[in-house]
């Protein structure tokens, strides 16, 4: 990849900023989410929540649905690839979607290695419950982040977990002088020169979003205001009980995630969220957070 | 009432931080703008690039679009980047305008997914004197413009940057670039001087120099 190229892909990111990008798992609702004013959709055959309760292998899902959902809107439309399934990254980029997201969602291909994002063109976006994770996953060449949550549960707390994880190690790392970063990078697992410059710029190089548990407009604008520069709302919209209101609810939460009156307003008469987990209750084997690392 | 003099940056989705940060660099007050009372006393807006349906959207459910069109009554000058080009165009392909307040036409998304978007140098005489980089993201085009509508700039057949008295619209990104020429060009049309700069490039700008600018909401 050129460096231009890589340029550009961290700018889409950032034209995201302030938005929501929706699951939508065939054309019509990712026309629902577009109308709603979603900034991007994620084209997938099952969202978290089934994938969950399904069980067996998630893989990439299908071409041409991708194919229908892409003709279906002009929001950009993301897809994802299983963890370490560069041929299957390769199938999505020949298919010239917006964006890949690497995702611990779909059965990981790959236990030991993640898909060297740096020799493509098409943008990726990595989930990660930690700076080191981060960084790794930029240092592999991904143009965005997003915290990994806890898919498919409706519960927020592993997405909080991981974003105040990601803030306190970057106020650590920019508490040290220079000769210390070193050390906090080897016991972090942290790139080096990312971590040098994660410290000066006090916060990650890209654009870094919430996603994983996120079911009301309060989950969205409760993760921007521990910083995330937007969200990904999975299974939350098209599991409730009224999609179209919920999706109007949660970019409207987005964009005035700091005022209160209208936080209010969105969050009124919205029926019932989808149906939540307990995480403690969920089996180790079963935690998607766990894969890739 | 005091003189205007400040710009805002429409603050609903998208690259806000980034234009912040180049309008700080020019030296010219700028602040950006999320509630109907902040618009009052501006002497121009810029609606950045972003998803141009979610921008519509936001403007329509908080009222926001009446305030934009009662504020241009008034006098005040308005930029859109790319997908606030598609804001400001009087005639959408194939979908119903939204502020229209300039006479051109734009047809959405008209390059193709990501792996489309690019980076490019030209000349923009009216705007500087030295070559200037280009960005374009999932860009619109602008396919064609009205008498009263001055194009500034023609690649390949169509129109990426045009304005009339009180409007500018490109459907690139300077933003996203080291270029301040266009910055400091719509700061002139808003009636405000711009820091006088050597070049129009900006050699201490990096791609991640809009990290600098806090996120409105986090300043208080």
């Amino acid at each position: 990849m050129t460096e231009n190229r890589y340029e550009l892909n961290t700018q889409l990111a950032q034209m995201l900023k302030g938005g929501v990008i929706m699951d939508v798992v065939n054309p019509e609702q990712a026309i629902i989410a577009q109308e709603a004013g979603a900034v991007a959709v994620m084209a997938l055959e099952r969202v978290p929540a089934d994938i969950r309760k399904e069980g067996g292998v998630a893989r990439m899902a299908d071409p041409s649905l991708i194919k229908h959902i892409k003709e279906a809107v002009t929001i950009p439309v993301m897809a994802k690839a299983r963890i370490g399934h560069f041929v299957e990254a390769q199938i999505l980029q020949a298919l010239a979607i917006d964006y890949i997201d690497e995702s611990e969602v779909l059965t990981p291909a790959d236990e030991e290695c993640h898909i060297d994002k740096s020799r493509f063109s098409i943008p990726f976006v990595c989930g990660a419950r930690n700076l080191g994770e981060a960084l790794r996953r930029i240092a592999e060449g991904a143009a965005m982040i997003r915290t990994k949550g806890e898919a498919g549960t409706g519960n927020v707390v592993e997405a909080v977990r991981h974003m105040r994880t990601m803030n306190r190690e970057i106020r650590q790392l920019q508490s040290l002088p220079d000769e210390e970063v070193m050390g906090f990078a080897k016991n972090n697992g942290l790139p080096y020169e990312l971590a040098l410059e994660t410290k000066r710029l006090g916060r990650l190089p890209v654009v870094n979003f919430a996603a994983g548990g996120i079911a009301t407009p309060a989950d969205a604008a409760l993760m921007m205001q521990l910083g995330c520069d937007g969200i990904f709302v999975g299974s939350g919209i098209f599991k409730s009980s009224d999609p179209v209101k919920r999706a109007r609810a949660v970019v409207m939460a987005t964009a005035y995630f700091a005022d209160p009156q209208k936080l209010l307003e969105a969050s009124v008469g919205l029926g019932e969220a989808m149906p939540s987990l307990d995480i403690a209750k969920i089996p180790e084997a079963e935690l998607l957070a766990g894969r890739g690392w | 009432m005091a003189p205007a003099a400040e710009i805002g940056v429409l603050d609903l989705q998208g690259g806000v931080q980034e234009h912040l940060d180049h309008l700080q660099r020019i030296g010219v007050p700028a602040k950006p703008i999320k509630q109907a009372r902040e618009f009052r006393g501006l002497a121009g807006l810029i609606i950045p690039g972003g998803e141009s349906t979610c921008l519509a959207r936001l403007l329509t459910i908080f009222g926001l679009r009446e305030v934009i069109l009662e504020e241009h009554r008034r006098g005040l000058k308005l930029w859109g980047t790319c997908a606030g080009t598609i804001l400001l165009a009087k005639e959408n392909v194939g979908e119903s305008p939204h502020l229209g307040l300039i006479d051109v036409s734009v047809q959405r998304n008209a390059f193709g997914s990501q792996l489309d978007s690019f980076q490019c140098r030209v000349q923009v005489p009216e705007v500087s004197t030295e070559s200037i980089p280009l960005t374009f993201i999932r860009a619109p085009k602008i396919v064609s413009v009205r008498p009263a509508v001055n194009v500034l700039l023609e690649i390949d057949g169509y129109i990426a940057a045009a304005e009339d008295e009180q409007t500018l619209v490109t459907i690139f990104h300077p933003e996203l670039t080291p270029n301040l020429a266009f910055h400091r060009y719509f700061a002139r049309k808003c009636g405000l001087q711009p820091q006088a700069g050597g070049s129009a490039i900006d050699p201490t700008w990096t791609r991640q120099s809009w990290t600098h600018i806090q996120r409105s909401s986090d300043l208080s």
